[in-house]
């Protein structure tokens, strides 16, 4: 395939990334174009991913060096429109188990590109508020809701919306790390293709893994055993594969429900890494029971709370840095310096 | 995840006497009520390896004179003619598999798809009167599917299997010793045969198949459904990508319970085929000829050489459905369906 396709082509492409180009390389234009790529694909690697050299700075370094990012990432040719994500807005939501009342009225607008935590104690809503936002709250039987959910403006509630498309364009991560375990590593990565019937070709298949499990930080660890099963992998190993798995299909949302409850410390600070990398490309709304955590990645913070026998609802959202050091709410306070919860 | 934590081996013991360092056994120090239930639990477990033994034992020896004086050709001969000491279980083998593969074929597409809609597409409310529906399938007295297939089905059946042979008879396997296009074709050429039996069979085994294949389905992880569901995939998505991996050992170890079971219908088969011991593939032409039906024909007015000939044919057929189902467990237990994910 990848001789054939060669001399039509001039450089492949394919080539290019496994060779990792050094940091401030731009990629031939020709080599984007000539891929004139499906809406859905990425051709280059995206501008925010580290190259090696920037995986041995120390997190702490990388989270708050921002204005790195220019210098590690190829020049603003890239075709970087399609990655931009989309906005979100929660308005007036309302969700029931049965006749149980667990939400109640919460509206939330998570903008474009930005992290946005949700923080409160256990039972407060705040997973049942994001299933909502990717229709996964009615795969209960008894579950119900009202409101209105808008990506881009568009109730995505609204008749007439296709539920896979939405799922599509809003991805998932779970708390429990779940790649399909029959499938191996590379198919892992292109699962969300193959479920919704999207053809790729084998070449463009090869970029898209590589790109994908790059933008995850997992490529570098996984790229000689891409034919291992997804199950092999360890905890953390797995959750980058699963956010690889729906950086794939291109969402313009990534929703993820405690990502890191079930990995160690080291993980954890890899999916964070990973968070940071992608955030340019993709609005992230995560809930999270560690403070710290929500305070590294979040830049915007949405605070639930459900007081014995009332629905949950947000007591307090804003930036990030407002919620954790000047909070309006004392119940805001209490929770952010661990009194209660 | 959880690591393994080893035995503390490093902690110094106390006393400096040399004592050798073996595993010191340990009394399981049971309350009596437990030990009494213990004991009367393995006891009654282990009396169904007994009566499984016994009847193998006995089959087992019944059979010697049998084979003593028939050798091989007791599995070469294809006729069943004592007065003339000919007798063989190869055509009735083929007839016995014959019938369990035609029931199989049609029962396997069925049981599938029903395990499938009840356990991925039926609505909740439809879910537990489709599950006792198929479950009443199988308290239906195999006397009555009999029944059953030599009243209702078999007229139309016939036309089924004239249809087929007309249309598909240049396949080995759809042949019929008639002709088909006889402006005045021969409905009893198709009469009686394994095809008819088979799907009286097939209604038998779907249950059993649909049961074991659903639960299956049903036992798929969650996590990697929604997995499949948050990347925006169709419910036949799910099914292909997380259901049917994690239930192909079900699948397959259903398929081949069902098929123990089909192997061993009985009364079905007496009711509608029509003994004929020929060495033939050829399920939808009149007359075939199984083990079990064998046994019930001819119990009756056996003498004791003819008795201890069916008694071996029903211990061979012992060993095959044992086979089988042991296969199938094997299947079923070494699946995915129980181990590695929880």
């Amino acid at each position: 395939m990848t001789a054939v396709y060669e001399p039509e082509h001039g450089p492949a492409p394919a080539h290019d990334l496994a060779s990792f180009p050094p940091p401030g390389h731009a990629p031939a234009p020709i080599a984007a174009e000539s891929y004139a790529p499906p809406a859905a694909h990425q051709p280059t690697p995206p501008p925010a991913y580290l190259p090696p050299a920037a995986y041995a700075v120390p997190p702490q370094q990388a989270y708050g060096a921002t204005a790195d990012y220019p210098l590690t990432a190829p020049a603003p040719e890239e075709p970087v429109a399609s990655q931009r994500g989309g906005t979100l807005e929660a308005r007036n939501i309302s969700a029931w188990f049965g006749s149980n009342k667990v939400l109640e009225r919460v509206s939330l607008t998570m903008p474009a590109n930005t992290v946005t935590a949700l923080i409160g104690p256990s039972g407060c809503g705040k997973s049942t508020f994001l299933r909502i936002l990717n229709r996964m709250h009615e795969l209960v039987g008894s579950a119900q809701l009202n409101g209105e959910v808008l990506l881009d403006g568009q109730d995505i509630y609204a008749s007439g919306h296709r539920i896979t498309t939405t799922r599509n364009r809003i991805g998932m991560v779970f708390q429990k790390p779940n790649p399909f375990p029959a499938m191996s590593i590379a198919d892992n990565v292109t699962a969300g293709l193959k479920l919704t019937g999207t053809k790729i070709g084998r070449s463009q298949r090869e970029e898209l893994i590589e790109t994908s499990l790059t933008r995850a930080g997992l490529w570098k660890e996984v790229k000689d055993r891409l034919k291992e099963p997804g199950s092999a992998l360890s905890g953390g190993q797995q959750q980058r594969l699963c956010i690889a798995r729906s950086l794939a299909v291109n969402p313009e949302v990534l929703l993820m429900d405690e990502p890191c409850s079930a990995l160690d410390p080291t993980s954890t600070r890899r999916v964070e890494e990973t968070i940071h990398e992608i955030k340019d490309q993709v609005t992230i709304v995560i809930v999270t029971h560690n403070m710290q955590q929500a305070a590294r990645v979040s830049q915007q913070c949405a605070f639930f709370l459900a007081e014995l026998g009332t629905p949950g609802l947000i007591v307090e959202a804003g930036d990030t840095e407002q919620i954790f050091n000047d909070p309006i709410d004392p119940r805001t306070f209490d929770y952010v310096n661990g009194r209660f919860g | 995840m959880t690591a393994v934590l080893e035995p503390e081996e490093k902690i110094d013991t106390p006393s400096p006497t040399v004592v050798e360092d073996k595993p010191r056994s340990i009394d399981p120090a049971l309350p009596r009520v437990d030990r009494v239930f213990h004991f009367s639990a393995m006891t009654i477990g282990l009396s169904v390896f007994v009566i499984m033994g016994a009847i193998g034992v006995f089959l087992g020896s019944k059979s010697i004179p049998t084979f003593e004086r028939y050798g091989w050709s007791f599995f070469t001969e294809s006729q069943w003619l004592p007065e003339q000491d000919k007798i063989g279980i190869s055509a009735v083998l083929l007839g016995t598999f014959t019938v369990a593969l035609v029931a199989l074929s049609i029962a396997f597409p069925l049981a599938f798809t029903t395990a499938l809609y009840i356990s991925e597409y039926a609505p909740t409310w439809l879910k537990n009167p489709l599950v006792s529906l198929v479950d009443l399938m199988a308290a239906v007295p195999s006397i009555i599917w009999g029944l059953w297939g030599f009243f209702l089905i078999e007229p139309d059946a016939i036309h089924l299997a004239h249809w087929i042979h007309t249309h598909l008879g240049f396949l080995p396997f759809f042949q019929v010793d008639t002709d088909p296009d006889a402006a005045q074709w021969a409905p009893s050429r198709y009469a009686a045969s394994a095809f008819i039996a088979g799907i009286a069979v097939a209604m038998m085994v779907l249950p059993m198949a649909a049961a074991i294949m659903r639960q299956v389905f049903a036992a798929a992880p969650l996590g990697e459904r929604e997995a499949a569901i948050g990347l925006g995939a169709t419910r036949w998505g799910v099914v292909r990508s997380v259901v049917l991996p994690f239930g192909r050992g079900g699948i397959i170890g259903g398929t081949m319970l069902a098929m123990g079971r089909a192997l061993g219908e009985t009364i079905a088969v007496v009711l509608i085929i029509s003994p004929a011991f020929d060495i033939k593939f050829r399920p939808l032409e009149v007359g075939t000829e199984t083990v079990s039906a064998l046994i019930a024909g001819r119990f009756g007015e056996a003498t004791s050489a003819q008795l201890s000939a069916l008694l071996t044919a029903g211990f061979v057929l012992f060993i095959i459905t044992l086979v089988i189902n042991t296969l199938a467990a094997m299947i079923v237990t070494r699946s995915r369906s129980g181990a590695q994910t929880d």
